[in-house]
């Protein structure tokens, strides 16, 4: 079904239930080494909650979730908690966006390394030199890290002090932080003008590159995912009713009768 | 088995299940509407109880009749703790709309207590005897002594504005509006609804209906007291929360089956650890079935 | 002008309508039936609510329109916010403080009479068990209510160990410890996933679990006779008179204290304490970014039902006696208003706070009367003009070496 590479995410009819409502209906996908997937579809077709799914937030009803490493077997990790996920590589963005709003921006990022580093309670209170040099490995991380988002001006502020678009990519960078190979961007241009949409754009390439990504992004701007993605997956009413690259996606006639069609109209 | 002896335990948990639905309606209806723990609420009722004592005292050496004594200590105690809650709701909640929600409920906390210590200061620190008796009412002798009238009037009380609130809930234009912003009060906002105005009726409403259960329960255990109100808070939130937090019905039934519970382990067991039942069943319940016996689970949003 | 008719007007309104509200409780009183009257508190109340209404007009509706970086009250606070940062951050400041105070509680004892010697040791058992408290609540933001009684399960320890197996004050601490520790995790493992109302009442409930089976369990716990003859802790086998033993437990609870504000320092800038301040913020992010909650969240429990259960047992110690009345709901309370006020999360302002808030009412006896309405309100007044506390926590500063080298560049 895919070329030869390995993927490093695989979904099996996936399904989520709340209640009696079915919010996911047996959605496969699949995502390659360094392939940007776009999710789309109207609102309310289930993308986030796709995504929560995945990322251990809530706990599918039913179907499977494999994630690996480039080369490495896959394994099973839907019904694992969520840490357990980011601390195997998988990490997120969130739509309404969570910040630690009144820790500092560069704090921010130190979070993202919580799984990466092991200093306990006995290391804190004694600050044996290991453990202060793991703190300042964090440090420095987390401010590369800023560099890299082109945030590193701000990096002492608090990060409700940021405006929107800053925000966004603050996201990015302790996503970043965990050192994930599988990136989750739930719509990271919502609420970003035409400019900034083009800055992130270049910056998520940029990033994919530099640390051998794979990513997956929920986004309703049109001229992102049609330029950004590798391919791109179709949901309506938790289904998944297309999938293929850009160019197939924009011929496949459901697609227009169900989404781009909506947008023609109005 | 001693029928005789069940059937007053199951009237006296009945009674005392009837003033926990009173007082937990009021948290029930506030938790519904702006999602906090009012913790002073039950020194509201103590201040009930308090006020009531107060009149009683005062109209009791002017010869009153002990019935009209009773129905206008009533009404008075009433009438001042609607006004103390409505106090309380503009200086110690509403500035805080907006913040954490640690905020609130902190301040709710200190609330209780000053309220509290604020009655102990003003009054006494000891208990105090309630002046009146509640007067004998002749054709609850056929039960046999199992119905005291104290309990007759309480029960009697309790279900009539228990099903006056109900119907005020589900016909009036007010009770339709609280009933909106409970749900959404974004929306209701929206549509028109002052929500100011609904959250001060609520507080109104949940502050009088305390009021009652505290001079109800003054005439029923004959003693007042600064303390009162922490227990009977708490015990009256456990069955709020055990009928399911934010559904009025819930309260009711959460009261007396609570009531009902103690009762019978007083009863048959001891009193020593009836105060503990409580509290655990509270525990048990937020761990186990946080939605309780009537409410609905709610689904987070990520 | 802010003094116009009009507010004027409101606020004897206002003034009335309170004169009214306390009525009945304050101004008549039962006495062996017969009703007596003071009008003269009512008046009192009236009057004070007048100034305050005006005071509150102002700050709503003229202070705060200005904006808030103007005027007395924000100089005030931002002088607390600095003097917070100072004293974490800048070492040189720091250490003369430190010494300064240092020297002052090292010396106290020897000027002063045994008396005042013991309420400063109570008072350092407060900073413990507010910073102690402050872990769950400042930092991990779970609020406990009934933390007065891991102070009790660890005064307990230390009393029913010693009575039953005759166990000394060294041995005891620890255990207790361990004790308390358990405790802590028996009520953390359910309540982990509840939110935070739903915990503060699980907790209260706690509180008074263990309150009321201490009075009722009396075959166990002597019930509110309580126990006494406790021993004061061993000073190596050698016998001490009544007044070195009462300075040799202000220098224990001193020391301790000290630890516990060191200690705790630490933990709040550590990897655990950034990951508990974190779920404080916002728990989904936070398990997102691979914070495993449980076990944080457990720590958190851990660690301040610990600190509590330490000072319980010096507090068992300097007493030798204790009975459930020194464990109510009103303890808790008084610990959680020495957090609040100090500043949810600030080590130097809760520190400060207790030790205020547990030496004044022994100095201002007319104070101690009114201590826990103060309180009460004290807890109000906070969260309408400064939730964050007097003293707020301060930002810790960090040291990115790319930022240095690029400054020495």
């Amino acid at each position: 079904m895919h070329n030869d590479k390995k993927p490093v995410l695989e979904v099996k009819s996936l399904a989520k239930n709340f209640g009696g409502l079915r919010a996911l209906n047996d959605v496969d996908m699949y995502i390659l080494p360094k392939e940007i997937v776009a999710l789309i579809g109207p609102n309310g077709a289930g993308k986030t909650t796709f995504f929560n799914c995945v990322t251990g937030i809530y706990v599918p009803t039913e179907g499977e979730v494999w994630a690996g490493r480039e080369g490495q077997e896959l394994k099973k990790i839907n019904g694992i908690a969520p840490h357990t996920i980011t601390s195997f590589g998988l990490a997120r963005t969130f739509q309404n966006i969570r910040l630690f709003s009144s820790m500092t921006v560069l704090e921010n990022v130190m979070i993202g390394r919580h799984t990466r580093t092991h200093a306990g309670i006995i290391s804190a209170v004694i600050r044996d030199k290991k453990s202060r040099i793991e703190e300042q490995e964090t440090i420095d991380r987390a401010y590369t890290l800023l560099q890299e988002v082109g945030l590193e001006k701000h990096w002492n502020e608090e990060a409700c002090n940021l405006p929107y678009g800053a925000q966004r990519k603050l996201e990015i960078a302790r996503a970043l932080a965990t050192d994930p190979f599988l990136l989750f961007l739930d719509e990271p241009a919502a609420g970003m003008n035409p400019h900034e949409t083009v800055e992130l754009k270049e910056l998520v390439l940029r990033l994919r590159d530099k640390f051998n990504l794979s990513i997956l992004l929920i986004e309703h701007d049109m001229g992102m995912v049609m330029s950004l993605s590798d391919r791109i997956y179709v949901m309506e009413y938790g289904t998944r009713i297309a999938y293929g690259t850009p160019e197939e996606v924009r011929h496949d006639p459901q697609v227009i009768r169900a989404y781009l069609g909506e947008e023609e109209n109005a | 088995m001693d029928w005789q002896y069940f059937l007053e335990i199951l009237f006296s948990g009945f009674t005392r299940g009837s003033i926990y639905a009173l007082i937990a309606l009021g948290y029930t209806m506030v938790y519904g509407i702006i999602e906090l723990i009012n913790f002073a609420h039950g020194e509201i009722y103590m201040i009930g109880a308090f006020t009531a004592f107060i009149v009683a005292g005062i109209l009791g050496t002017m010869g009153f009749p002990v019935s009209a004594i009773l129905i206008i200590a009533a009404l008075v105690a009433v009438l001042w703790c609607v006004a103390y809650g409505y106090t309380l709701e503009k200086v110690a909640y509403k500035p805080l709309r907006g913040q954490s929600r640690l905020a609130p409920l902190i301040s709710a906390i200190g609330m209780s207590i000053f309220l509290q210590n604020y009655v102990q200061l003003a009054q006494t620190a000891e208990f105090l005897r309630f002046p009146i008796r509640m007067p004998r009412i002749e054709f609850l002798s056929v039960f046999g002594g199992i119905l005291r009238s104290s309990d007759f009037v309480i029960l009697v009380t309790s279900a009539v504005i228990m099903t006056a609130l109900s119907l005020f809930i589900r016909y009036t234009k007010l009770g339709k509006a609280m009933r909106a912003t409970a749900q959404n009060r974004k929306m209701a906002m929206l549509l028109g609804i002052d929500a100011d105005k609904i959250i001060s009726l609520t507080f109104i409403i949940g502050s009088g209906l305390a009021a009652l259960g505290g001079t109800l329960i003054a005439t029923h255990t004959m003693q007042v007291g600064f303390g009162i109100g922490f227990m009977a808070g708490m015990k009256a939130f456990t069955a709020a929360v055990l009928g399911g937090i934010g559904s009025i019905p819930g309260a009711m039934l959460g009261g007396l089956v609570l009531g009902i519970a103690e009762s019978l382990t007083t009863g048959y067991f001891s009193g020593d650890y009836e105060d503990v039942l409580a509290f655990a069943l509270l525990a048990l319940i937020l761990i186990f079935r946080p939605s309780g016996i009537l409410g609905k689970a709610k689904v987070q949003k990520v | 002008m802010f003094l116009t008719p009009k507010r004027i007007f409101r606020s004897v309104l206002i003034s009335i309508w309170f004169m009214v509200l306390v009525f009945p409780i304050m101004g008549i009183r039962i006495v062996r039936r017969v009703p007596e009257y003071y009008l003269d508190r009512v008046l009192a109340v009236g009057v004070v609510i007048f100034f305050l209404s005006l005071l509150w007009a102002w700050y709503f509706e003229v202070y705060k329109e200005r904006g808030e970086t103007k005027g007395i009250f924000s100089k005030i606070g931002t002088t607390c916010s600095e003097f917070s940062q100072k004293i974490t951050n800048e070492e040189s400041i720091q250490r003369k403080i430190v010494l300064v105070t240092l020297l002052f509680f090292v010396a106290f004892p020897l000027f002063s009479s045994m008396y005042q010697t013991t309420i400063f040791s109570l008072a350092f058992l407060y900073v413990m068990l507010a910073l102690g408290l402050n872990i769950v609540v400042g930092i991990a933001g779970q609020l406990v209510l009934g933390y007065a009684a891991f102070y009790a399960i660890g005064a307990y320890s230390y009393a029913l160990i010693n009575q039953f197996f005759g166990l000394g004050f060294w041995i005891c601490l620890p255990i207790a410890g361990i004790i308390t520790i358990f405790a802590g995790l028996l009520l953390a493992f359910p309540v982990l996933r509840l939110r935070g109302d739903y915990l503060a009442i699980v907790t209260l409930g706690f509180g008074e679990i263990v309150r009321l089976l201490l009075i009722n369990w009396s075959s166990f716990t002597r019930g509110s006779q309580g126990i006494s003859n406790i021993p004061r802790p061993g000073f190596f086998g050698i016998e001490l008179s009544p007044a070195e033993t009462t300075m040799y437990i202000y220098y224990l609870c001193l020391l301790a204290a000290i630890l516990t504000i060191i200690i705790v320092a630490r933990l709040k800038n550590s990897r655990i304490g950034l990951a508990l301040q974190a779920l404080r913020e916002d728990e989904i992010a936070g398990e997102a970014m691979g914070i495993d909650l449980r076990k944080t969240k457990l720590a958190a429990f851990a660690l301040g039902s610990c600190w509590a259960g330490f000072a319980g047992v010096l507090f068992a110690a300097r007493n030798s006696y204790i009975n459930p009345t020194s464990f109510t709901f009103m303890d808790s309370a008084m610990i959680l208003s020495m957090v609040v006020l100090g500043g949810m999360g600030s080590i130097v302002g809760v520190t400060l706070a207790a030790l205020v808030l547990a030496i004044m009412p022994e100095y201002l006896r007319a104070f101690s009367e009114y201590r826990m309405l103060i309180f009460g309100l004290l807890m109000v007044a906070m969260m309408i003009f400064r939730p964050q506390g007097i003293i707020p926590p301060a930002k810790r500063k960090y040291y990115p070496t790319a930022l240095e080298n690029a400054e020495k560049k």
